[in-house]
């Protein structure tokens, strides 16, 4: 249908597309193994002894473990509350409902310093008067909130293409309300659920400035390579660490696109790292 | 939990399933309320306070925020032509990495949609996606070592003739932020496309309509909800970024503007009418956008 | 456009309520100026939680101390001053116990009550070793109270690609004047305070402008410095704020002069660097660590003040960093470390730290005769945003 002259350009076209995409990352994966601590470029090759500087380095696990920690406490405060909200603005009409959507979206359409800026206000504000502090936990609800609108959109985009015939059929059998929830709602958004909380916990584990904002002196992963990109002899660590965690995250990605399968389109969330993971046909299954 | 109503626990969630399906209204305020009170609570209620504080000032003597109402701090946005440069900079910036990304995002949309086959559809969005889960600030991080002087961008800049380092230039901002953004165009992009019925296709060059002319009149109008939701990401993201100016470039953006108001001066007041200024100019572009059908592309 | 406008409606009602409840004017934290100065160190608290410049702070001689002490030490980089003196002020100032502050962070944070005054004579006897204008220099000795220890001490010398750069420069013209050879690899330090810089450089070039202190300016003054820079900045490649940014800057060869700090040329490796004192002089630092005045670690703090203030810590700060030490005893062991390549320290050199302008507080009193004609540092920073913002 397509010519060949159109075949061939979109053939060029991607293969420059997926070129620009993947040779700074390969730069960046040439100076995990850099001898010298400079930028310069090209990179003098060979060594492997910045994995085991990042291993022994005094900050790197405690950051790993407080991006852990404040990525999976936001997903799982971004599950019930975007859950709740997916069902309600689902199931019920109301006024507002469209506002409801608008307004969760907001935190991640912002730009982040926007957000970042008045939670930090906000902070500043609980301190004087209740004694809030900078933790794990201001990292936490910083996180949540724009996490809420991904896992919102899954599960939304789920409840949408599963016929509520299903819900009525249960309860014709005689089931009560929590059993038609966990044995015929459940199982139908249970895959929703995990890829709205694996991109949920992406958009977490990568984000910077709004932790900024609101991290105080808590580390994580974001943080501390901030840092230490600022400091000349950590640099190649830096490189050695992001070389890793490129590598152990084609697991997740794999995994979510395995999972999530379908076609809907599900709307793209906006923060980097995040990936609207199930836009189409990621199975076999192909469009339509 | 029980399976029939025969145990005390089991008959009192009976009895609560059934009055909440009967008062469909209290089951409402369960489900609202956790996500609602939180979003007003924690976000609402600070981005609130932070649109209030750009109406307030700084006393620059004592640097605490006085609550005298006022637009002084809009005046000084409107009459400081920096912050007119900035802005102007910032949204002709984010216009170019749009359209730059919108460029490079269709041949692989169309080749995942339409050309490959279903086992290369899922690898080439894997492939898509896949950088989106390397750190932000590691990736932008390569792009100031690709662009620095004597780097790989000069070398192949220089191969072409063009002997000029784009280290800390626009141009290094530009294409850094097109490489951020990219994976994140291409997905409605390769959404929308999918969705384009074949026949239509057909028709048109049954109808004797070669490439270019299906391309522009029959593609683009249906794909165009998909686009535009593509562009809403690279033009917001643009739009408020400042690390990325920061790091690889000299030029500031609004973000670096807002940062310094915030970091240096800690005028926050200014600060916060500055930031208005993203704010407004993405709820113009989001109404535009939800007219042109982007919201069901996205 | 409904939900918008509902959108607005609470916004707007939760913003009127907000104002009405509103924020507290967070007040600055207790002390301030005569009030109790701490004179005894008490049992130590186990940890200690500082803000200091990059470099400041390196394990060579932070695990001696730690060792010693059993304060375990943790540390957040400050890049600029202006970043030291927010941290410092987070959380009503019980966020960090110290800070590596200059010149140009002291006596703000002295002014607004964030750090304790300290009978630095009582408590650390090596201080009489510290040179003559640095143990109650203005910049931390307020009202006759002490409010910190000297620590390092170090001139925004100009800094040079030898291969470039083939005749040492003597003046900094050759990154103020239009038509510079070096136009479009030249860097300047991007904070506000830099504007010092371009007065100083005045100071010489335009002395009807009757500048007498680069930190001490009148409108004509600022306005003319300001000009000098707009003009600058076209033949500047990058700003640097970070030092690596220099660093890097210099060895890809984007950078190849401009202002720059010990360390600074210390790191560079790849290409050949050099430094000099120009002749309109040079803009410095003198760093002094301060205690919060609501400290947590308050013990571990002063343990650490008395453990800095040692000649041979300093010395060893002083070699790696490449700043000079206040301790005069520092000077005979850097000497030794170093032998003739000690001298560009100008250890205990009162003559060359009298020449140096160091950073301070551009404040609206100008301090002498002129009174309250200068202007702020609030200015500076407008300032500066328009000299940056313009490209």
């Amino acid at each position: 249908m397509e010519s060949r002259l159109a075949r061939a350009m979109i053939k060029v076209g991607t293969v420059v597309t997926l070129v620009f995409l993947y040779a700074p990352l390969i730069i960046l994966a040439l100076y995990a193994f850099n001898v010298n601590i400079t930028r310069a470029w090209p990179p003098e090759l060979w060594t492997m002894k910045w994995f085991g500087a990042a291993w022994r380095d005094p900050d790197l696990r405690p950051a790993l473990a407080g991006s852990i920690q404040a990525a999976v406490g936001a997903t799982l405060i971004a599950l019930v509350l975007g859950s709740c909200a997916a069902f309600a603005v689902h199931r019920f009409r109301f006024f507002g409902r469209e506002t409801i959507s608008f307004a969760l979206v907001l935190p991640i359409a912002l730009p982040g310093i926007v957000t970042g800026i008045a939670l930090s206000s906000a902070i500043d504000f609980g301190h004087t008067v209740f004694g809030l502090n900078f933790s794990v936990w201001t990292v936490i609800v910083g996180h949540a909130t724009f996490c809420i609108v991904v896992v919102f959109n899954n599960v939304i985009a789920r409840l949408r293409r599963t016929p509520t015939s299903l819900v009525e059929a249960s309860m014709d059998l005689g089931a009560d309300g929590w059993q038609t929830f966990r044995y015929v709602t459940v199982p139908a958004i249970r895959t929703a659920l995990v890829a709205g909380g694996l991109l949920a916990f992406g958009l977490s584990f990568d984000e910077i400035v709004v932790t900024n904002f609101t991290a105080g002196p808590k580390l994580t992963l974001p943080i501390w390579v901030f840092n230490n990109i600022r400091l000349p002899r950590q640099q190649p660590v830096v490189n050695a660490v992001a070389l890793v965690l490129m590598l152990l995250s084609i697991i997740p990605v794999y995994l979510a696109q395995r999972l999530a399968g379908g076609m809907e389109p599900t709307p793209a969330p906006r923060r980097a790292a995040a990936t609207p993971l199930p836009v189409a046909a990621l199975e076999e299954g192909g469009p339509g | 939990m029980a399976v029939t109503g025969t145990t005390a626990r089991g008959r009192a969630a009976r009895r609560v399933s059934a009055a909440l399906f009967r008062r469909p209204g209290a089951k409402l305020a369960l489900l609202l309320a956790p996500p609602l009170l939180w979003m007003i609570l924690v976000y609402l209620s600070a981005l609130s306070l932070l649109l209030v504080t750009s109406f307030w000032r700084l006393n620059e003597l004592t640097s605490e925020i006085e609550r005298v109402w006022g637009l002084r701090n809009f005046e000084t946005l409107w009459r400081s032509s920096v912050y007119r440069t900035i802005t102007l900079r910032t949204t002709g910036m984010a216009a170019a990495v749009t359209v730059t990304d919108l460029a490079l995002a269709f041949p692989i949309a169309y080749y995942a949609a339409r050309l490959a086959t279903p086992r290369v559809r899922s690898a080439l969005l894997l492939a898509v996606t896949l950088p989106l889960w390397s750190n932000y600030l590691i990736r932008v991080f390569s792009w100031r070592i690709i662009t620095a002087g004597e780097g790989p961008l000069q070398s192949l800049l220089g191969a072409f003739g063009i002997h000029r380092s784009l280290a800390a230039s626009n141009w290094a901002v530009w294409l850094t932020f097109c490489y951020l953004w990219l994976p994140f165009a291409i997905l409605p992009v390769f959404a929308a496309l999918e969705r384009l019925p074949g026949s239509l296709l057909e028709a048109s060059s049954d109808l004797g309509a070669k490439g270019w002319m299906t391309f522009r009149r029959v593609i683009v109008p249906l794909v165009l909800p998909g686009l535009v939701a593509a562009s809403i990401f690279t033009f917001s993201l643009t739009l408020g970024d400042y690390i990325t100016p920061t790091l690889v470039g000299k030029a500031f953006f609004i973000g670096n503007g807002i940062y310094n108001l915030v970091g240096l001066a800690s005028n926050l007041p200014l600060a916060a009418a500055f930031a208005m200024v993203p704010v407004v100019i993405m709820a113009i572009y989001l109404t535009a956008a939800r007219r042109l059908g982007a919201f069901e592309a996205l | 456009m409904g939900n918008v406008k509902t959108l607005i409606a609470v916004a707007g009602v939760m913003a009127l309520l907000a104002a009405a409840c509103g924020e507290e004017e967070s007040t600055p934290p207790g002390g301030g100026g005569g009030a109790t100065v701490i004179d005894s160190i008490g049992p130590t608290e186990g940890a200690l939680s500082l803000i200091a410049w990059p470099g400041y702070t390196e394990k060579s001689w932070v695990k001696p101390f730690e060792q010693e002490t059993g304060c375990e030490v943790t540390v957040k980089y400050g890049n600029t001053s202006d970043e030291m003196v927010n941290l410092m002020r987070q959380q009503g100032g019980s966020l960090y116990d110290g800070v590596s502050a200059s010149g140009d962070a002291t006596n703000r944070l002295i002014a607004s009550g964030d750090v304790a005054a300290v009978d630095v004579e009582g408590l650390f006897p090596e201080n009489a070793n510290v040179m003559e204008s640095l143990q109650s220099p203005p910049h931390n000795t307020v009202g006759g109270l002490h409010y910190g220890v000297p620590y390092m001490w170090g001139p925004n010398f100009l800094m040079y690609n030898t291969d470039e750069v083939t005749e040492a420069p003597t003046s900094w013209d050759v990154v103020f004047e239009p038509g510079s050879p070096y136009a479009g690899k030249v860097t300047a330090y991007d904070s506000p305070i830099y504007i010092a810089d371009a007065a100083m450089h005045l100071m010489t070039h335009q002395p009807d402008l009757g500048i007498t202190d680069p930190y001490e300016l009148t409108q004509d003054q600022l306005d003319s410095a300001v000009e000098l820079l707009k003009g600058q900045a076209g033949m500047i490649s990058k700003y640097w704020a970070v030092y690596t940014d220099e660093i890097d800057g210099f060895e890809s060869g984007d950078m190849v002069i401009g202002t720059a700090w010990p360390v600074n040329q210390q790191y560079v490796e790849k290409v050949p660097v050099s430094s000099v004192i120009p002749s309109e002089g040079v803009t410095g630092w003198a760093d002094t660590w301060m205690m919060s005045s609501n400290a947590q670690h308050p013990n571990c703090m002063l343990k650490w003040m008395e453990y800095t203030l040692r000649s041979d810590v300093q010395e060893g700060v002083a070699e790696f960093y490449g700043a000079t030490p206040s301790n005069t005893e520092s000077c005979p062991k850097l000497a030794k470390a170093l032998g003739d390549a000690a001298a560009i320290y100008h250890c205990g050199d009162e003559e060359f730290l009298a020449s140096v302008f160091l950073w301070k507080t551009p404040l609206s009193d100008c301090g002498d005769d002129r009174g309250n004609v200068c202007l702020d540092y609030a200015t500076w920073t407008n300032a500066w945003t328009e000299i940056r913002g313009a490209g």
